[in-house]
């Protein structure tokens, strides 16, 4: 998409972006069609800025461009291969900060963050795994909670409060011992009010929030990202609801 | 403190005190925690409950909130909660020997509740007392000058139940070691003096602001005192003593004309990096030049509320700070129409942190008083324009509110030319480690680093953490380098290391600090500080390979390039500048400098070996090539 000559524009990779003002410099890159590798960003939500991979140099300094306020002029470097290396360990972290085994997971072919990977092309996890020992609450009849899979993104916090009005998440601990935590005394997911149609259940990028006797519906291969890379589907509106059939 | 290993039951009245105590307002939550902590000891499920429905709270929020902090306690402590500074110098000074001599007094292990749920003794971050350690914490209250003596003494007051407060006030004594002192801790200011001076400034005569005299025509019933004041704080050339050394005048400037209902002072006294210890001795030795300086700048900017923000660690000085609150309030010096001023009204409340290095970023710090998870916020807007409840806010370190006090009083001109040109005043500097007299030194800027060695008593030396870990390490070849800001900036710490000190050790603390102490919001802070301690640890075992030397370099650009704020922009520091000055540290560690041995497949294979009694070289698998 090129600048059109009453809006503002910023350079993305050589390319001017039009932004209507207040816009950050990833929803003008989203909704002009240019994809900036993100996780924790959603364009329902306000963005917060925690998972770092959509880090560009904006005139020389590097930062997350989920964040960062659109102005005109503003020269975006993104796809230097400096930054896609960071991107890349980024990734890799968030891979053996949990437990992610993407073959025996629901999510697999559906999940950001392998469809970001495989998109980055990191083809190993390259540092060393942490293995931590984290819960799966079965708890809830309609729903599984498995925190293994947990990228801390807080998209799940941020719809349930914004959304649902519930605040059935929250984050406690701090620094690796940083969790997900749900709204019950007891810490079981079927004492807190959540209802398997919320927001914050369709919104989890990864396998963590899975709804209980749907799994496997469309086979491996054929799911969403399976067909076609996330850089060219995220554009303007990532990360979209799962085709129809597969994660209800 | 009553407490019990397992939950205890609610104990509503108590927790309705605790909560009234503070107006049962929700942004007090961080305080409403800490004092129903009181109750049984650590916050259990139920206790979080009733807070969260009496504030009106989601459950989750309280629970969350509670968790980030390292001195509010999910899980049940001993009634003597024991916690050993486990900074460089508190090892330095043999702390984990100490340590353990408690843990074997006590028949307990670290880090877990004795089964009658009398004690636990585990390790925190450094408690800024750098200058008489080693230090510790028992619930929540420092002792210094630790020895085995003193250990074996806190031990029998444990044993024998002892109340806290009936334990010999000699363990707790504190001292200044105030060794080298300059315009400010050699100052000789009445309370008052300062705000005076600043009231006195608007009513001079008009040729000390010529500058201003048109626009004071136009607008001539407007009190000149602030405007005034300000011009003398931005002509001092002051700059921000917390480390980040932004200039005062233009923050004040900034705040005074931004758009906002009302305006805060926020005093930054959560002292949290390690080796500084500065704050503590202003606090208790100057606080009334602190709450001058914090009162002047309400006076420049037109805030009524302020909040001095201390640390958790100094939570025995409150009764201290809190008289002299009281004593100025007294004075007419604090409250309404202060100095006679009509409508200079201004007080302050301090909010006591809970443990949180990361606390001590300013808005990581509003975050906390506003009784939030103290993580810093994303930036722009910045604090002077949207900082405590979105309203304008200055956020100053404890010295810098001293020196402001200092220029009100002597003007900008008589501070300007103190120091060098670009770093104007005095520095007051926190000196430990090996040194023969570890304290307190205040000094203009562009003192150089063998000066302060050589003042100190520090011989054999190899090598200075300036600043502390997120500072810079030099070596014996940059001895002549100036404390100053065009130099060697620096927050205070200063800490020694002679010859026979291991730097790689002296890093591997600092790696496992910041591990400690990252908020964990971003990802590349939050994995990366536990990675770099997993290469150090590595290291440490002998267990490395030239790879994981690359591997902290790697690791440091990510970080330096994409954290969410300077302690992960400087959590690398410590390993990067050893790396660079003292590599031979690491390199002697290394097991091989041609790969990496993650895993030992020769040693996988000594049982099949032992199995089929084979030992001849088809056998081994020798060395990749």
């Amino acid at each position: 998409m090129h600048s059109t000559p009453d809006r503002d524009t910023f350079m993305l990779d050589g390319t001017a972006v039009p932004f209507t003002p207040g816009e950050t410099v990833m929803q003008a890159a989203l909704t002009a069609g240019h994809y900036i590798p993100h996780l924790c960003y959603h364009r329902e939500f306000k963005p917060h800025g925690s998972c770092k991979v959509c880090t560009v140099r904006a005139n020389g300094q590097t930062v997350a461009s989920c964040t960062l306020p659109a102005q005109a002029g503003l020269v975006i470097e993104c796809a230097a291969p400096d930054l896609e290396e960071n991107r890349r360990t980024l990734v890799q972290m968030l891979f053996v900060e949990g437990n992610h085994f993407c073959p025996s997971c629901e999510k697999s072919g559906n999940c950001l963050l392998q469809a970001v990977a495989y998109d980055l092309e990191v083809l190993s996890t390259d540092l060393d795994h942490f293995f931590p020992n984290r819960p799966i609450d079965a708890s809830h009849p309609g729903l599984l909670l498995d925190l293994n899979r947990c990228i801390l993104c807080e998209l799940c916090v941020r719809a349930s409060a914004e959304v649902d009005g519930k605040s059935v998440f929250a984050l406690s601990g701090r620094g690796m011992s940083k969790h997900l935590i749900v709204n019950a005394e007891s810490g079981r997911l079927a004492d807190t009010d959540i209802a398997v149609t919320d927001k914050a259940v369709e919104v989890c990028p990864v396998g963590v929030i899975l709804k209980k006797r749907v799994g496997f519906a469309v086979p491996i291969g054929k799911r969403r990202y399976d067909l076609e890379p996330v850089s060219a589907q995220a554009k303007g509106d990532a990360p979209r609801a799962a085709p129809e059939g597969e994660t209800r | 403190m009553i407490g019990a290993p397992s939950p205890p039951a609610l104990d509503a009245g108590a927790l309705d005190r605790a909560l009234a105590s503070h107006g049962g307002e929700p942004t007090l939550l961080v305080q409403i925690l800490r004092a129903a902590q009181e109750v049984d000891g650590w916050l259990p499920p139920a206790t979080i409950t009733y807070i969260a429905a009496r504030l009106g709270l989601p459950r989750a929020q309280v629970e969350g909130v509670a968790g980030y902090y390292a001195f509010l306690h999910l899980a049940p402590v001993g009634r003597y909660h024991v916690l050993f500074s486990d900074n460089v110098t508190d090892r330095m000074a043999g702390s984990e020997a100490l340590l353990d001599r408690l843990c074997r007094n006590l028949w307990i292990e670290r880090g877990k509740v004795s089964e009658d749920g009398l004690v636990s003794v585990a390790t925190t971050s450094c408690t800024g007392m750098c200058d008489q350690g080693p230090g510790l914490l028992v619930n929540g209250i420092a002792i210094p000058r630790l020895d085995d003596a003193r250990v074996d003494a806190i031990a029998d007051l444990i044993r024998d139940r002892v109340a806290l407060a009936d334990w010999p006030a000699e363990l707790f004594a504190i001292a200044d070691n105030v060794h080298r002192s300059d315009v400010l801790l050699g100052a000789n200011v009445r309370p008052g003096d300062a705000l005076r001076a600043a009231i006195a400034r608007g009513e001079r005569d008009p040729e000390l602001a010529s500058n201003e005299r048109s626009w004071r025509e136009r607008v001539p019933m407007i009190p000149q005192g602030p405007t005034e004041t300000l011009e003398e704080i931005k002509r001092s050339n002051l700059r921000g003593r917390g480390g980040a050394g932004f200039t005062t005048g233009l923050k004040w400037e900034a705040c005074r004309t931004s758009l906002g209902a009302r305006r805060y002072v926020v005093c930054n006294a959560d002292e949290g990096e390690p080796g500084t210890f500065k704050d503590r001795v202003l606090l208790s030795s100057h606080a009334d030049l602190v709450v001058e300086g914090m009162t002047v700048c309400a006076y420049v900017i037109g805030a009524r509320q302020g909040f001095l923000y201390l640390r958790g660690e100094y939570a025995y000085m409150l009764p201290h700070l809190r008289a002299v609150l009281a004593r100025r309030r007294a004075e007419g010096l604090l409250g309404k129409t202060i100095a006679g001023q009509p409508g200079f009204d201004f007080d302050i409340a301090i909010h006591v942190g809970a443990g949180a290095y990361v606390c001590g970023e300013e808005s990581a710090l509003i975050e906390s008083l506003e009784g939030k998870r103290g993580i810093p916020r994303n930036r722009p807007p910045y604090p002077v324009t949207h900082g405590y409840r979105q309203q304008p806010t200055v956020v100053n370190n404890v010295e810098t509110f001293c020196a402001a006090a200092l220029i009100a009083i002597h003007g900008g001109v008589w501070y300007r030319e103190i120091g060098t040109t670009r770093s104007a005043g005095t520095k007051v500097l926190s000196v430990s480690g090996d040194c023969a007299r570890p304290g307190i030194y205040e000094y203009p800027f562009g003192v150089t680093v063998r000066q302060v060695l050589a003042d100190c008593g520090a011989e054999r030396t190899q090598a200075v953490q300036v600043s502390g870990p997120s500072g810079i390490c030099v070596g014996a070849a940059e001895f002549d380098r100036q404390l100053a800001f065009e130099d060697l900036p620096t927050a205070g710490a200063f800490i020694v290391f002679d010859e026979s000190r291991d730097m790689f050790e002296v890093a591997r603390n600092f790696a496992h600090f910041f591990a400690h102490e990252s908020c964990g919001f971003c990802t590349p802070c939050r994995v990366g500080t536990t990675l770099l301690c997993n290469v150090m640890d590595k290291l440490a075992e002998q267990k490395g390979s030239l790879h994981d030397l690359a591997r902290i370099e790697r690791l440091a650009r990510l970080l330096q390039a994409s954290s969410h704020c300077g302690l992960g922009h400087t959590a690398c520091n410590p390993l990067v500048d050893t790396l660079k000055r003292f590599r031979p540290a690491y390199e002697r560690r290394l097991q091989s400098t041609e790969f990496e041995p993650a895993f030992d497949l020769d040693g996988a294979l000594a049982r099949a070996r032992a199995m089929t009694g084979r030992d001849d070289a088809g056998a081994h698998i020798g060395a990749v090539d």
